[in-house]
């Protein structure tokens, strides 16, 4: 079965989407890197979407039931390098994907999760 | 240059995948801006999955359009299921009938030039939306 590659860096888990995601591809990695929260003990996760070209209402909840879960789980999430136009497009459908952390790149991404005071 | 029209089946989930690439293909074969693209392939994407979980699957045709010196792309996504008896509630932002976030008749409306809904219930449902370049 296909699956997204949850890769760790020290308490860090990384996520790099680059596949056009079919909904149960989206469930099976939700699933996933709830487990490898678990058994990591992870503190961050940083989902990286620049190589997505839409997020629908299906992804967006994906996204932001991961954060959620991340959260009740001591971990927090960021999610990184969304195209402009992902972003407008996004936003005129009516997703805002409140209380999820963003940041613009990987790099920023990395650096708001190592702040010892990241968690929201 | 692409003219014409055509139709793909949506009725499993990874045809919904299908429908987002072949309307990227139109898309960017008419030239439509990247933006106009992307919200584009988002309305096809939810209406595609729309037809799969709510119509029990369904088709949708494609055909360009013209109007003077514009182009566009007209999308009509058409199922058999259980159709919509409410299609003001429908279209409203949080109203769902299954587990979804309830945006997405309302959210794709906002995101095409033209959008028509005709539904009636055990008729089915067709959703047709038109972008203009």
């Amino acid at each position: 079965m296909d699956r997204i590659p949850i890769l760790q860096m020290g308490d860090l888990l990384l996520v790099t989407i680059q596949v056009d995601m079919h909904d149960q591809l989206a469930l099976t990695l939700q699933d996933d890197l709830t487990e490898k929260i678990q058994r990591s003990g992870a503190r961050g996760v940083l989902i990286d979407i620049s190589a997505l070209d839409i997020v629908d209402s299906f992804i967006g909840r994906m996204i932001s039931t991961i954060s959620s879960l991340a959260r009740i789980m001591d971990a927090t999430t960021v999610l990184v390098g969304m195209q402009p136009a992902v972003a407008i497009t996004l936003v005129e459908l009516g997703l805002d994907l409140r209380g999820v952390r963003t940041a613009l790149n990987v790099e920023r991404g990395m650096r708001l999760l190592q702040q010892p005071d990241a968690s929201p | 240059m692409i003219a014409g029209n055509g139709s793909i089946p949506v009725r499993v989930e990874q045809d919904v995948v299908l429908a987002r690439q072949t309307v990227r293909q139109l898309a960017v074969a008419l030239g439509l801006r990247l933006i106009d693209q992307t919200k584009l392939v988002t309305a096809a994407s939810e209406l595609a999955r729309n037809a799969v979980i709510h119509g029990g699957g369904g088709e949708m045709h494609w055909e360009t359009v013209e109007r003077g010196m514009r182009r566009g792309i007209r999308l009509a996504f058409a199922d058999q299921g259980a159709g919509i008896a409410d299609q003001a509630k429908a279209l409203t932002d949080g109203w769902s009938s299954g587990s979804g976030m309830g945006l997405g008749l309302s959210g794709s409306r906002r995101l095409v030039d033209e959008f028509e809904l005709d539904s009636a219930p055990g008729q089915g449902t067709r959703v047709t939306i038109t972008k203009w370049s």
